[in-house]
């Protein structure tokens, strides 16, 4: 058996055509849409022989891949480094890479946390703060919608939703970000990560204490949880540390990225303004064509093919979501950005078991964003070309100046 | 293909070929089913496919789970004992004939 990048190696198909590409190049990873498109025109898998790897990107394999978690297994990892030959950088997340029966545990607890219920109660006060902040920005005219917005919203509800007292906005957004890029190959990105982690690791895991938090909010539904014997006291640090890996960096990205579509696209922007209930569908139709995580892995448990394609067992296989969901076979226009397109089934949050449990507040958090700026906003402009900051897993803005003017 | 039928509040049934395999949820969706939102794409996670079994087809379908049953707790309309995620219903032949009760509102 052959090693490679911590997972066992793949061997090379006659039925699969290979393709010498990297992934995670860092040009790919600021501008992926050439290669979302290369990867769907060579084939519904391709092998990539520097990483020993499958790769798909069409979409329904993609999906079929992402959602099948018998045949496709999370707990070895949605990184390249397969759990069961080599050891993560921290204890695994216990919903995010465990199969069921355990999973279902935890998941059931989690998604109980931040149901639409309970999340339907921040309604008014995600509400007031967007107006806040919208009315700051639109006296202050020009600023940066990465840092000042789309980082700025979220880090100010989120974890007080979750019931954090203590708010660093820069460990909340860059715990995220290393553990993204830990998902990739042992490159630069994910290097430069760790050595970042040893200083906000500590930070976070006290705050994910139950003495550290609000005795209401997410994180105390969990641990009621615990004390109803759901799971253990420890289990429960674990899944609110869940949360803020994993419910910071992502929410900001989709902001970021749905401004950036929207200032791109002003007859959008145009609809919205005339129909603030477009918030929603225009955040969603940002997910599907920016993909905040534009790829995680899977692990086949077992011999098996897709759409009549063998493969073998143990393959790691990178699911490409941001090219899925550009995928012309499945959507009309599929590189247009419509906010009137109903894009139900796009891969950006995943489907099924291991579909994101927090979408319900990212939702939310965006709707309340989007609904004030359609109503506040007249226009908004770039002011330069913005940037974008590679991660092995999320495709996101570094800094996007822009200037919102008055309606 | 399998015949399934929604009847939606205000009174009006459409039949659908749904194909087998997919949910009740994207049949609905790819049908243009008005009454069935299902924005968490199938997750479970939203409770915006929420419908209502007829009777003579409830032992039929798949055993509600713990996270289906408690998104049902999330309903928007009321919960009843015929209650179910459409997202969770996958068509199988045995399902010929299926019709679901569509809520008043979803969100």
């Amino acid at each position: 058996m052959q090693f490679v990048e911590d997972h066992i190696a793949t061997a090379v198909s006659h039925d699969i055509p290979v393709w010498d590409v990297d992934p995670y190049d860092v040009e790919i990873l600021k501008n992926p849409v050439p290669f979302y498109a290369e990867l769907r025109e060579r084939g519904a898998f391709v092998y990539i022989p520097r990483y020993a790897m499958l790769a798909c990107g069409r979409f329904d394999e993609t999906r079929e891949v992402f959602s099948d978690w018998e045949r496709f297994v999370s707990s070895r990892g949605v990184g390249l480094i397969d759990f069961s030959v080599a050891k993560p950088w921290r204890a695994p997340s216990i919903v995010l890479e465990v199969d069921p029966p355990y999973h279902t545990r935890t998941r059931t607890v989690i998604a109980r946390a931040l149901s639409p219920r309970a999340v339907s109660e921040l309604k008014d006060s995600f509400a007031a703060e967007a107006e806040k902040l919208v009315d700051e920005l639109l006296e202050i005219g020009e600023f940066d919608a990465v840092g000042d917005l789309s980082e700025a919203f979220p880090v100010k509800v989120f974890p007080a939703a979750v019931g954090l007292q203590e708010i660093n906005k820069r460990a909340l957004v860059d715990y995220g970000a290393v553990g993204f890029n830990a998902l990739g190959p042992d490159n630069e990105l994910r290097r430069t990560g760790w050595a970042k982690a040893s200083e906000i690791v500590p930070w976070i895991t006290a705050q994910c204490k139950r003495e550290a938090l609000l005795p209401a909010g997410f994180g105390a539904t969990i641990y009621a949880a615990a004390d109803a014997g759901e799971i253990t006291e420890e289990e429960a640090g674990m899944l609110v540390r869940s949360l803020l890996s994993a419910g910071v960096d992502t929410t900001v990205t989709g902001i970021g990225n749905t401004i950036w579509c929207l200032a791109e696209n002003p007859g959008e922007f145009e609809k919205l303004k005339a129909d603030p209930k477009l918030a929603r569908p225009a955040f969603e139709e940002a997910l599907r064509y920016t993909s905040p995580v534009h790829s995680f892995c899977r692990t086949a448990s077992l011999d098996t093919a897709v759409n009549g394609i063998a493969i073998p067992k143990d393959t790691k296989i990178l699911c490409v979501l941001g090219s899925a969901n550009l995928d012309e076979r499945k959507w009309q226009r599929a590189n247009r950005y419509e906010i009137e397109r109903k894009p139900v089934g796009h891969l950006a949050l995943g489907v099924g078991i291991h579909g994101c449990v927090g979408q319900n507040v990212a939702r939310a958090e965006a709707e309340a964003v989007f609904t004030v700026i359609a109503k506040k906003v007249g226009a908004i402009e770039l002011v330069d070309a913005p940037t974008w900051r590679p991660n092995n897993a999320i495709h996101a803005l570094d800094s996007m100046r822009v200037r919102f003017l008055k309606h | 293909m399998v015949s399934v039928i929604y009847r939606s509040h205000d009174g009006t049934a459409r039949e659908v070929a749904a194909e087998e395999g997919q949910t009740l949820m994207q049949a609905a969706i790819s049908n243009g089913i008005d009454g069935i939102i299902g924005e968490c794409g199938g997750s479970a996670m939203c409770a915006t496919c929420h419908v209502y079994v007829v009777e003579a087809f409830i032992d039929k379908l798949p055993p509600l789970t713990d996270i289906e049953d408690e998104m049902l707790e999330c309903t928007v309309a009321e919960r009843r004992s015929r209650s179910r995620l459409a997202c969770q219903i996958k068509i199988t032949n045995a399902l010929g004939g299926l019709a679901v009760d569509l809520p008043e509102a979803q969100a």
